[in-house]
């Protein structure tokens, strides 16, 4: 009993990194129709970015190391936004392709400049240290990445309901086109959403590595997950915060749960990932548009 | 020649497609024949086909082919890029099919790719197999796997597709670094056995006679993806891309139709990983199965221009071609001297193929056939206004 709840916990953490990445790319959707797969390439900036950090700053600490990361994912995804997605407004089979041209990009960037294997982060010890609850160890990382995905779902949920950019992007999200023409500047919005998932992005990158790799960073990490991500998305319903959350959770503790029951035998050992496509096919199958998803 | 309305597969996926609907209205015959240019891109097309296929057999020395000691046409290295480029083509062809003729975004065509590739292989090795019926194994395979995944995925429309897809080429990917009953070799892949090959196939001379081997592909592949996409069937996809609605309304149920393009752009890719099996010699998961594959394959498609034909065929050559020609100079010696700034990128085929790439989306959305073709319109007629950008109907 006590190693499920262990699990439970695992898988609960490993739901909020899903989290933190699928609520950025089901902001951008709801409000512009992109999918954005430039979104894995902002994880592992954030990540690199925390690696940068946490060698040549050290004095910062890790708060310094976390918010390096979402700052960095935040400005990279506003720039993306303001450079590459704003010329090709309209055209959105273009505006998932740039953002495709954009992740092969900087994933060769990273990989001339820091090399394709993998570096280590500096992270302070309690982070790697364990807890006991119920007679279980369980990794302080854990805590923290589902503090994390809590903290970032009371922040986006306050930021959507109560704020007035939050407002803007509700309503954009229902018809573009009226608030536009109520006056608002909806091309601002976009840059904010860009922005805010960007930061959540780069959170996630970071948390993925110090949490779930062994506090190592690599060029491609933000693609491997950003897969997940996406599954999390369409399962939760596109545009729909409350549906990534519940799907990030599900898929989080499914992953997990199979990963662990079924072993590391011949042909199993990749279990836990295919049964993740099953709950994806599944859904879509009873549901087509998701959990959550609005209707067409 | 036969023309597309006497019969073959086509019309009867078309019978079958609007049997169980109100009767659907005769569309005009295809103007192909017809059109003044024809007789000319035909002998151009020749022309092309005939310069590569006598590349084998040319010992001319041209420099800057290929960086490094030997610049002869006809070396062993030119001959296995260019076959490389030549399977991709195909491929890229074939997806063509599925994205630019027919509309639909997929994620997942390096999974029939690596059904190709795999199948011969485990056929061929792990099984120890005749050639021809591994072949049919694998092709037949590949068009099963396309017409079960097909109909499942094609349940789901726009993002929910694309999507649908990656996943399902992820569990394949999954599937193979699992190496279940050793089959697969895992991470590492799986040399293929050459017991069973025939002796043109295999050793050092076999490399022109693969290169033929490739360039047979595409050529086959090129003349049914022309026929397919002039018939009935392919007006049918047209119209699907432009508007489903509209084709429903009109009376053609779009999902065999979908599924129809669906299942060739597949087999297309099927046997491309069969042609790169026999070129490659090996199959590993991140060469053949890995998403990285499509969406190379999905920005030749974008590079070389969406829905044309030859577009995609050049845009796959330019793309594999740029590709290996990069890496060869970031190894070359001379190269190391450069500054960090200008060497880090330029090291990194993907980072310039990238950037090519996004400056392609924002300046010259048609790809290189579009530019070809605004280049054409403004010769012939200087007085023409240029062509409107094309129109993307949104994403759902």
């Amino acid at each position: 009993m006590s190693t499920f709840i262990a699990i439970t916990i695992s898988g609960l953490a490993l739901g909020a990194v899903y989290f933190l990445i699928a609520s950025g790319l089901s902001l951008i959707y709801g409000l512009m129709d992109v999918l954005n797969f430039a979104h894995g390439v902002f994880l592992t900036l954030g990540a690199y970015a925390g690696w940068a950090v946490a060698a040549h700053l050290p004095g910062l600490g890790f708060g310094g190391v976390v918010i390096a990361a979402a700052a960095a994912g935040a400005a990279v995804a506003a720039v993306t936004e303001l450079l590459l997605i704003r010329p090709l407004y309209g055209r959105p089979i273009s505006q998932i392709l740039v953002t495709i041209g954009l992740d092969l990009a900087l994933v060769g960037l990273l990989e001339g400049g820091f090399g394709s294997d993998s570096l280590s982060i500096t992270v302070p010890g309690w982070l790697t240290a364990v807890t006991a609850v119920g007679g279980e160890r369980i990794p302080n990382g854990d805590f923290v990445a589902l503090g994390a995905g809590l903290a970032v779902l009371g922040a986006l949920t306050w930021f959507l309901r109560r704020t007035r950019y939050g407002m803007i992007i509700r309503a954009g999200a229902e018809n573009r086109d009226m608030v536009r023409a109520l006056g608002i500047d909806v091309g601002r919005a976009f840059t904010v959403v860009f922005a805010v998932g960007g930061a959540a992005a780069g959170l996630a990158g970071l948390l993925n590595s110090v949490v779930f790799s062994g506090a190592l960073v690599d060029p491609t990490q933000g693609d491997q997950l950003l897969i997940f991500a996406f599954i999390v998305v369409v399962i939760g319903g596109l545009g729909s915060i409350a549906g990534s959350a519940v799907a990030a959770t599900g898929v989080g503790l499914v992953q997990v749960y199979v990963t662990f029951y079924a072993g590391s035998g011949a042909g199993l050992a990749q279990l836990g990932n295919v049964s993740v496509v099953l709950v994806l096919a599944i859904v879509l199958l009873v549901r087509p548009r998701g959990l959550l998803g609005r209707t067409a | 020649m036969t023309t597309p309305q006497d019969g073959g597969l086509t019309t009867v996926l078309g019978r079958l497609a609007h049997r169980s609907v109100t009767p659907a209205p005769t569309l005009p015959p295809p103007g192909r024949l017809a059109s003044p240019g024809s007789r000319t891109r035909a002998v151009t097309a020749l022309a092309v086909v005939a310069v590569f296929a006598l590349i084998p057999l040319a010992s001319l020395v041209v420099p800057w082919v290929l960086p490094g000691p030997v610049d002869v046409l006809n070396s062993a290295g030119t001959l296995d890029v260019l076959g490389l480029c030549f399977v991709f083509a195909g491929v890229a062809l074939g997806y063509d099919v599925l994205f630019g003729f027919t509309g639909l975004l997929s994620f997942g065509q390096v999974l029939y790719f690596a059904i190709g590739a795999y199948g011969l292989d485990i056929t061929l090795t792990v099984w120890n197999w005749p050639l021809l019926p591994a072949l049919l194994v694998t092709l037949a395979a590949g068009l099963l796997v396309a017409l079960v995944l097909g109909a499942i995925s094609l349940r789901g429309s726009g993002i929910a597709f694309a999507m649908v897809t990656l996943a399902f080429a992820q569990v394949g990917y999954y599937l193979i670094e699992d190496n279940p009953h050793n089959l697969t070799g895992g991470d590492t892949g799986l040399a293929m056995s050459a017991a069973r090959l025939p002796s043109a196939l295999v050793g050092v001379a076999s490399t022109r006679n693969l290169y033929w081997l490739a360039l047979v592909f595409l050529i086959v592949v090129y003349a049914v993806v022309w026929l397919v996409t002039g018939s009935s069937t392919g007006r049918v996809w047209l119209a699907i891309r432009e508007s489903e609605r509209r084709a429903e309304v009109l009376g053609y149920r779009s999902f065999p139709f979908k599924l129809a393009s669906f299942a060739l752009s597949s087999l297309i890719a099927t046997a491309g990983g069969i042609v790169y099996l026999l070129l490659v010699g090996t199959a590993t998961p991140d060469a053949v199965a890995s998403t990285t594959v499509t969406i190379s394959i999905l920005v030749m498609v974008v590079l070389g221009g969406a829905g044309t034909r030859w577009g995609a065929v050049a845009g796959a050559m330019v793309y594999v071609y740029l590709q290996q020609y990069l890496l060869k100079i970031a190894a070359e010696p001379s190269f190391g001297a450069l500054p960090a700034v200008l060497r880090v990128p330029l090291s990194q085929p993907s980072f310039l193929l990238g950037a090519l790439f996004i400056l392609f989306i924002l300046f010259a959305p048609g790809g290189v056939a579009g530019l070809a073709s605004r280049v054409a319109a403004r010769v012939s007629t200087r007085r023409r206004k240029p062509q409107a950008e094309p129109r993307e109907k949104p994403v759902e």
